[in-house]
């Protein structure tokens, strides 16, 4: 207890501390929000809970550390972990998710369930449970006499991710898939009505998100550390910013994965690191709650 | 009455069977009694997931709770307990038999009651949620648990409780757990199948097809849901006591809150064997273990992955189950009489 009161009054004697907490909220917040994103999208188009969601991302980081491995530049691996997640997700959906879309909502929980654990257990097999990550040689900025240090890899994650978030929402926006996606996610039959092939755009759409995914795991291997089991971690940050900000609201998820990030990194300093995980739980069970009670204005009896 | 002298029969070659396997099978002491527990997991979460149409996917939570209740009562009744989970005191903790087999009982029932009640309390919560919401709230709950406990010295924190052995020799001790699970899942089998009989089973299936019409035919919803709930978490706080003795030393992530190993483990049974039936689980449950005794013994590294794909099959391919399966080909089994023209056109 005393600890936890020491923390807190540590932020107000720093105040400087404070931004060193939100900035590094902001960074981590960025990625939570790009696969909370890719979730937000395959959620709203095709209605698939998808709890694979970090699991995906942690094979994306897979995939960039296997390369530094053999070699190759990391910043290569983004677009090649974009790749090779775009194959896997194709596959992923043609295998399961495409038969899990007409069904009930706890189907493709349960299943994208079942796949979160082989994946996590193949990645397991493959690469080992030890944590990894890619070094970049690059210097670390200090900001206030040394207590801000902001290294320059975690600025360039940052920037790639904030390019890849700008990508997704331009081809969202203005490409002909993009308007079949958001056409499909507003009414499937009517889509199918007006001749748009929605097999095709509940494909496209899923194999988009899991490299969105892959492309974030590319850059988290990068900036912290991954290891096979750490994608369900991943996913329920991805179900807390989806769940607080709404289904089809960009700049909601962003704010919400922004602001996630910067609660966690709080309550990790103040409580202490063991509790990271059980914070972002929480957050999840505070979201719900607020959500329930919102709706429950809505609900009347007559008296 | 042919019938109902095959279903007598039937219940008491069961019978006969679950009292005579431990001496027949004394190598697999310990598997059948983790038949038992996931019998009895599968049954309960049967209750709310399949009958009440509510899945949760955080009924570890009560495994885990009735872990640690029963193993706190056990203890505090003898000792103080920051002493004993104090890894560094170095203390020397005996129990005679008295206080193992008083604890074991008190904290079994302790586990239940308590479970119980935290049911009613979560869900109370949980329960304005639905659908795909609740079974991650309550995936969010179990996972919260492990993390706060774990975290937590008083009891423990990340290393667990080691309990105190069986006083006695060791094959008594396996007999004797096995009988403790099979007890506990012979009196939840009989307590469900008394209940989907009567009118709470009724009201709870009614909440299952509709809940909004439910709601308007007088039903209570929530006070039922809450009932089913904290009558599952019964049934799994005690399991969850009675496994603390069990393994003897448990800790919190990997064996009290395991939520992807047995967490998940009895969803599967139960979409394995049928949903919202009496025998489903039970089938579900057998099937479940062998399939996992044998893929853990003959694909070791791969059984995770076979896992998965059994979980991603069943629920994809095959999600009513042997149960449902069984009812399609062979409606006249369940009493239901299809007619001739149905019946020839489906061939």
């Amino acid at each position: 207890m005393d600890q936890i009161l020491g923390n807190i009054g540590l932020l107000f004697e720093f105040p400087v501390v404070n931004l060193k907490i939100i900035l590094d909220g902001i960074m981590v917040g960025a990625l939570f929000a790009l696969a909370a994103y890719g979730l937000a999208l395959v959620w709203g188009v095709m209605n698939v809970k998808n709890l694979a969601q970090g699991d995906f991302v942690i094979a994306g980081g897979y995939v960039s550390w296997w390369l530094v491995q053999n070699g190759f530049p990391a910043l290569l691996g983004v677009p090649v972990a974009f790749v090779v997640m775009w194959g896997i997700g194709w596959v992923v959906y043609k295998l399961v998710i495409s038969r899990v879309i007409e069904r009930d909502l706890f189907t493709s929980l349960l299943a994208t369930f079942g796949l979160a654990i082989m994946m996590a257990q193949i990645l397991n097999l493959l690469f080992g449970s030890d944590t990894q990550s890619v070094d970049l040689d690059y210097d670390v900025l200090y900001f206030f006499d040394g207590f801000i240090d902001v290294p320059i890899a975690k600025l360039i994650g940052v920037l790639m991710a904030s390019a890849l978030a700008a990508g997704v929402i331009i081809f969202m926006k203005s490409s002909r898939m993009g308007q079949a996606i958001r056409a499909t996610a507003q009414d499937a039959r009517a889509a199918r009505v007006m001749g748009i092939d929605t097999e095709k755009v509940y494909a496209f759409t899923f194999s988009l998100n899991s490299a969105i995914c892959g492309a974030a795991g590319a850059i988290i291997v990068m900036v912290w550390v991954i290891q096979p089991f750490y994608g369900i971690s991943y996913s329920i940050r991805a179900f807390v910013i989806v769940t607080a900000a709404g289904l089809g609201n960009l700049p909601g998820v962003i704010a919400a994965g922004l602001g996630i990030g910067a609660l966690e990194q709080y309550g990790a300093h103040i409580f202490g690191i063991g509790y990271q995980q059980a914070i972002a739980v929480l957050l999840l069970l505070l979201v719900l709650l607020v959500r329930l009670i919102q709706q429950r204005r809505n609900r009347q009896v007559l008296k | 009455m042919n019938m109902a002298r095959n279903k007598t029969i039937l219940y008491a070659l069961i019978l006969a069977f679950t009292f005579i396997s431990p001496f027949a099978f004394p190598d697999f002491g310990t598997q059948l009694a983790t038949l038992w527990l996931m019998i009895i997991v599968a049954l309960t979460w049967d209750m709310t997931g399949g009958q009440m149409g509510y899945n949760s996917l955080g009924n570890i939570f009560f495994y885990g709770t009735g872990m640690y209740v029963a193993a706190l009562i056990s203890i505090g009744m003898v000792y103080d307990v920051g002493d004993y989970t104090n890894a560094a005191g170095g203390g020397i903790y005996k129990f005679t038999d008295l206080q193992y087999f008083g604890g074991l009982a008190l904290g079994v029932l302790g586990a239940g009651l308590f479970c119980s009640i935290t049911a009613v309390v979560i869900g109370y919560l949980t329960f304005g949620l639905r659908g795909p919401y609740f079974a991650i709230g309550t995936l969010g709950v179990a996972i919260a648990a492990g993390e706060l406990v774990s975290n937590w010295d008083w009891v423990g924190g990340g290393q667990g409780i080691a309990l105190p052995v069986y006083p006695g020799d060791l094959d008594t001790g396996k007999i004797f757990f096995y009988f403790l699970f099979a007890a506990v899942g012979v009196g939840t089998f009989l307590f469900a199948k008394w209940l989907y009989g009567t009118r709470f089973g009724a009201a709870i299936n009614a909440i299952r097809d509709d809940e909004e019409k439910a709601d308007a035919m007088g039903i209570h919803t929530l006070r039922y849901k809450l009932y089913t709930w904290a009558m599952a978490a019964f049934f799994v706080g005690m399991a969850g006591g009675i496994s603390a003795f069990q393994l003897i030393h448990f800790e919190p992530l990997e064996s009290a809150y395991q939520t992807i190993n047995l967490g998940i483990f009895m969803v599967v049974c139960v979409l394995l064997g049928g949903k919202g039936t009496l025998w489903g689980p039970v089938i579900g449950a057998i099937l479940f273990h062998l399939f996992k005794e044998v893929t853990w013994n003959y694909l070791l590294g791969w059984q995770w992955v076979a896992l998965g794909a059994l979980i991603v099959v069943t629920v994809v391919y095959f999600q009513d189950g042997v149960m449902g399966w069984l009812v399609h080909k062979r409606p006249e089994w369940f009493g239901i009489k299809v007619e001739k023209k149905v019946a020839e056109q489906a061939k």
